[in-house]
């Protein structure tokens, strides 16, 4: 099942400044490998924009082409206003954090001496580096090296060190790898704190059960190509799956239920020990609440498509 | 090209070369050989102690020639395909900082670790036998300690060099055992197998500047011909050119040894 982009927008006249991050075309060839095949992107400020995709798709190579770190076969690039292949991108660089996937540190110097380390790199004031490895909850382990962190503890270090110098962009790729469930709690509390304050994030991840409700849009990609694109939502009924719907019913009123959805949407339910569970075609669904209403319902759920139905529905 | 990045990423190269006693260990080794040399090189001809300078220089030169690039090529050569193959170089270029300014902020870090060790370690024998030299034995002492020095920068260059070049970490330390075996030990067979082959048909100045190629062999030059006993002793007077015994000369090569590994590393470190 594919899907255009959402929306119509017309992309050479995009107004740059609307958007934190733009791609234009870009391509990327190793031979005869198009890892990025014709990809358009406009990411708006301040979002947490989700790009997901399976393995060989084109995530990590978008990404480090938006950090500058491959040059594009083609296509044009910009990020926080400057152009990746522009002689200016470096300043545009410590407007930037990322945090790569499997982060890796420097085993022999402690987390505060890393932060200081890349602190210096970025031009951000050390005195920041305490608070931040109080805010990723590393300030018990600030002294010790990092060859004795754990690799939750890495990769909260690895977070620390990408919200150096208070970026206005975030690159996350897979940033919860490692993490224990209060830790990925905590991790998206903060990253919805950044949202709030005007933080674009641009977040991977193969865990789509976590960023199904986090992301206020997202892209997915196959075959180095954007299949989709929009929020949650848009993607779901561009997708047009159907909803599930669990009905949990007072005594024994199945036939009168399988008799109405029979007639309205000629589907055999499912059922359940306290009921039918269904799908109903997303057009149908009000048809189907008020035919099913009066038929002493004890409850009712509907189930919307998950982003990993629509994954493998775009993926296709 | 901004000085701060090369600072901080020199740095850290540094401090990690003192915390994991790298400095400490070489140190100890240039000392604890020259020192041997020192006293106990003339033991075959049944004399024991300190000598003079040309004799201890000379002795120290083929030591050296050994070590030095030895030492240097196996600090270097993982430089950049260390973090590369770590998986942190894409992490470090994300930030502000050029790959030239990494490049050479990686070779500064670790040429001031070499520098100091080499200094440390034959500068501790001019402690101990300082009483036994005078102001010119001093002199000369330390014009080997400074080649030495040089020396050490080239061979570190050649090994950055490696380091860019490489795939991986594997590759780089062949490479640079290889690069140590041509620049000691291959290079000179080489011009002597043409020599002899040739019946001595192409001696003569322009073949004594094929040794320009080789900074092992600048050193050499360095160290030998600008003592004059020592020229006598090696019996190469009458081959080599006047023109090679200017110490600013090879000092000018030593430096173009230096600079260039790094030019051409530089053209190759790319995206």
């Amino acid at each position: 099942m594919k899907n255009g982009i959402s929306g119509v927008v017309n992309i050479s006249q995009v107004n740059n400044n609307q958007f934190a991050i733009v791609l234009r075309d870009v391509r990327k060839y190793y031979g005869v490998v198009h890892a990025v095949d014709g990809v358009d992107l406009r990411i708006p400020h301040g979002k947490i924009f989700g790009l997901i995709g399976h393995n060989g798709a084109g995530k990590s190579t978008l990404f480090k082409m938006m950090l500058g770190l491959e040059r594009p076969t083609s296509g044009e690039i910009i990020v926080a206003g400057e152009g990746v292949a522009s002689s200016n991108f470096r300043s545009a660089r410590r407007k930037l954090g990322y945090l790569p996937e499997n982060v890796v540190l420097y085993d022999n110097l402690s987390g505060l001496e890393t932060l200081h380390f890349f602190a210096r790199l970025k031009g951000a004031a050390l005195k920041e580096c305490e608070p931040l490895l109080d805010k990723v909850g590393l300030a018990h382990a600030g002294k010790r090296a990092v060859r004795e962190y754990s690799k939750g503890m890495r990769q909260r270090l690895g977070f620390a060190q990408a919200l150096l110098g208070g970026p206005q962009v975030l690159f996350l790729d897979e940033p919860t790898n490692g993490l224990d469930p209060q830790a990925i709690r905590d991790f998206y509390i903060t990253l919805r704190e950044l949202q709030q304050a005007g933080v674009t994030i641009v977040i991977t991840s193969h865990i789509l059960s976590e960023l199904q409700e986090r992301v206020d849009e997202l892209a997915i990609l196959a075959a180095g190509k954007v299949q989709a694109q929009g929020s949650v939502q848009q993607l779901r009924e561009d997708t047009n799956l159907p909803l599930i719907i669990e009905v949990d019913l007072f005594g024994d009123q199945n036939s009168e239920m399988i008799q109405a959805l029979k007639s309205i949407i000629n589907i055999l339910p499912d059922p359940t020990p306290s009921g039918l569970r269904f799908e109903c075609p997303r057009e149908r669904k009000i048809a189907v609440l008020a035919a099913i209403a009066p038929l002493g319902i004890q409850d009712i759920r509907l189930l919307e498509p998950s982003l990993e139905d629509m994954f493998f529905g775009f993926s296709e | 090209m901004e000085l701060k990045p090369i600072i901080t990423v020199a740095a850290k190269e540094f401090r990690d070369r003192i915390r994991n006693r790298w400095v400490l260990a070489v140190a100890l080794v240039f000392a604890a050989f020259s020192l041997v040399i020192a006293y106990f090189g003339g033991a075959q001809q049944g004399v024991v102690g300190f000598r003079s300078i040309e004799v201890t220089i000379a002795s120290l030169v083929s030591l050296v020639i050994y070590l030095i690039p030895l030492i240097a090529l196996l600090l270097g050569f993982d430089a950049i395909v260390g973090e590369r193959e770590r998986g942190s170089l894409g992490l470090l270029l994300a930030l502000p900082i050029t790959r030239l300014e990494l490049m050479l902020g990686k070779y500064f870090g670790l040429a001031l670790a070499l520098t100091l060790s080499t200094l440390v370690g034959f500068g501790v024998v001019a402690l101990l036998l300082w009483k036994h030299m005078d102001v010119n034995a001093l002199f000369h002492y330390f014009g080997f300690i400074f080649s030495s020095v040089l020396l050490g920068l080239a061979f570190l260059s050649i090994a950055i060099l490696i380091s860019v070049l490489a795939r991986d970490r594997t590759r780089a330390s062949g490479m640079a055992i290889a690069a140590w075996f041509f620049f000691v030990l291959v290079f000179d067979l080489i011009l002597l197998g043409i020599l002899v082959t040739t019946g001595g048909k192409f001696a003569g100045d322009s073949f004594a500047w094929l040794l320009l190629l080789n900074p092992a062999d600048v050193f050499r030059i360095l160290n030998v011909f600008s003592l004059e006993d020592v020229r006598t002793l090696y019996g190469l007077a009458s081959v080599m050119p006047a023109s090679l015994g200017s110490p600013i000369r090879m000092g000018g090569v030593m430096l173009v040894w230096i600079v260039f590994p790094l030019l051409w590393a530089n053209w190759r470190f790319k995206p």
